[in-house]
């Protein structure tokens, strides 16, 4: 049988490989990969980009929007080049109870024009594009191959990955490890901390096929504009949220949910979906709409203080291997911070390449709190926590939709209350005390504001 | 067109995705050690169904249209009951939307 990866590989000893093959191996073609291939070669390295799928983004789903500015640095020009579905000039953030919703709509025309905001896009054809760069600087693809061990030597130095295929032992001066959530080689790196199955969801998405006029129409867009939905209150007391944004002639509609609140509920994951699809504010905008794929991933949701260490002994860890994924309610970002730390990996490599010091890798770290990729995410470090605490998965919605419907709901002879007196009644109606309510919103506003 | 969601089969539902079987599962479940299980987490919440509990108390498993997210492995209760690895390079699930 050929060697595989899961949870119960370990990394293999070996001796001090005299001539490395590669500069160095980065493993996982996903957005982290391919930007740390992409620097690396850049800088002139050797560089071998393995694959696990027959081509790069086979293997990946997500559950949004591909926000461009860290591909100025990267790929300037990108949006000339980049296969794109739809820009992204309306973005709305709906809190759902009942039969009702509470929308935050905001429309902006200058994110559908250069240097543009974000795009949805199929990860088949955005993860083979950046991949095609990585390789058009130099890094060798290789495609259908998982990498299943680390190659250590004795004394615990990481010099290259044991793949799958025969006589598969590759060796280089460095790795990078960005082989996604689940990321086997940062466990067998002992990089990773904890129960990762505390702050792990589940992604599950459908991709409807639906006219692009009438995507246009429902939707309020036109041209290659387009639509991106955020929701909570909408997974049926599981923490999490969901999310319906517009491809060209698609839509993808899907859900996050926390595992341990997914494996209490006892309720299956597309029927969850299915509830939320005949929601009356859902409902009209998916009718009709024919399913053409159904998908599901693990989302590394819980932010700074569940990430991996970054840094091992000629080990990098990037992307959702390093739970860069930035699930912060308001903000809910992965492709950029997976380009984003992939890229100062790679930079980090090539300084330690350079310099011939491994020590050098520790620069990973430093360039990455000098950006925003970990800026963010120390700032918004009880972000993740509050966005899926009780209170805000299942009370906030209702209370938010108890207040605006006693404020817009005419009771005529009777005057109209006001909003404090309205509040408080709505708050004690969902069981939230005032206190919690205060203290919720200090929390918020010290991480958001 | 018009049909409901609710109305799409799980069978339907698969038949939308692409998957490059291997001759061999990449996950193996211990029957035995899930005849022991009172949980069963893994029979709802892996999204491809794949989990289905036997008349006599333990799971039948078909690796065949896994996703392969590792939701099963991190939920299960049942410590050593599911073998769990990647399917060999450029096998399994092959998403074109995702």
């Amino acid at each position: 049988m050929r060697d595989r990866a899961g949870p119960a590989s370990s990394a293999v000893t070996v001796a001090e490989p005299e001539r490395p093959q590669f500069d160095a191996i980065v493993v996982g073609a996903g957005p982290a990969g391919s930007a740390a291939a992409l620097e690396l070669a850049r800088a002139g390295n050797s560089v071998a980009l393995l694959e696990r799928g027959p081509f790069p983004g086979a293997k990946n789903v997500y559950g949004g929007v591909v926000y461009g500015r860290i591909l100025d640095e990267l790929i300037p020009g990108w949006y000339d080049e980049m296969p794109v579905q739809r820009w992204i000039t309306r973005r709305q953030t709906m809190l759902l109870d009942g039969e009702r919703s509470m929308t935050v709509d905001f429309r902006s025309q200058n994110w559908g024009r250069a240097p543009y905001n974000g795009a949805t896009t199929y990860r088949a054809e955005f993860d083979d594009w950046l991949a095609g760069h990585a390789q058009k600087a130099g890094a060798v693809l290789v495609p259908s191959t998982v990498a299943t061990r680390l190659l250590c030597t004795e004394r615990g130095r990481v010099v290259g990955v044991r793949t799958d295929r025969p006589d598969g032992d590759l060796t280089a001066k460095v790795v990078i490890a960005c082989d996604g959530v689940n990321s086997f080689l940062a466990k067998q790196a002992g990089l990773f901390p904890g129960d990762q199955a505390e702050h792990t969801t589940l992604g599950v998405k459908e991709t409807l096929a639906l006219p692009a006029r009438t995507i246009d129409e429902r939707f309020g867009v036109s041209g290659h504009e387009g639509v991106d939905i955020e929701m909570l209150g909408c997974t049926q007391g599981i923490p999490g949220g969901g999310f319906l944004y517009t491809n060209y002639d698609t839509l993808s509609v899907g859900l996050v949910l926390g595992l341990k609140g997914l494996a209490k509920a006892g309720k299956r994951p597309e029927e969850v979906l299915a509830e939320l699809k005949r929601h009356p504010s859902i409902q009209p905008l998916v009718r009709g709409a024919e399913l053409v794929e159904y998908s599901a991933h693990l989302i590394p949701e819980g932010g700074y203080d569940t990430m991996p260490q970054l840094v091992g002994d000629g080990l990098l860890v990037a992307g959702d291997a390093a739970a860069m994924c930035l699930a912060a309610g308001i903000w809910l970002e992965g492709v950029n911070f997976a380009m984003g730390s992939g890229m100062y990996a790679g930079r980090a490599a090539s300084k330690a390449l350079t310099s011939g010091d491994l020590g050098d890798l520790r620069a990973y770290r430093t360039l990455l709190e000098s950006s925003f990729v970990l800026a963010d995410h120390k700032k918004l470090r009880k972000a993740p926590e509050l966005v899926l605490s009780e209170r805000v998965q299942q009370r906030y919605p209702g209370l938010v939709c108890d207040l605006v419907e006693g404020m817009f709901t005419v009771e005529n002879p009777r005057p109209k209350p006001g909003v404090r007196k309205l509040l408080r009644a709505s708050a004690k109606r969902n069981g939230v005390k005032m206190r919690e309510l205060a203290r919720d919103a200090l929390t918020g506003l010290r991480s958001f504001g | 067109m018009n049909q409901r969601y609710s109305d799409v089969s799980f069978e339907d539902r698969m038949s939308h995705v692409d998957f490059r079987v291997a001759e061999q599962p990449h996950i193996v479940v211990d029957t035995d050690v899930c005849r022991s299980c009172t949980t069963k987490t893994c029979v709802h919440a892996c999204p491809a169904n794949l989990f289905v509990p036997t008349a006599e108390g333990g799971i039948l498993f078909n690796y065949e249209q896994c996703f392969e997210c590792g939701t099963c492995y991190l939920m299960c209760d049942g410590g050593d009951a599911i073998s769990w690895s990647y399917p060999d390079g450029g096998q399994g699930v092959v998403f074109r939307h995702g």
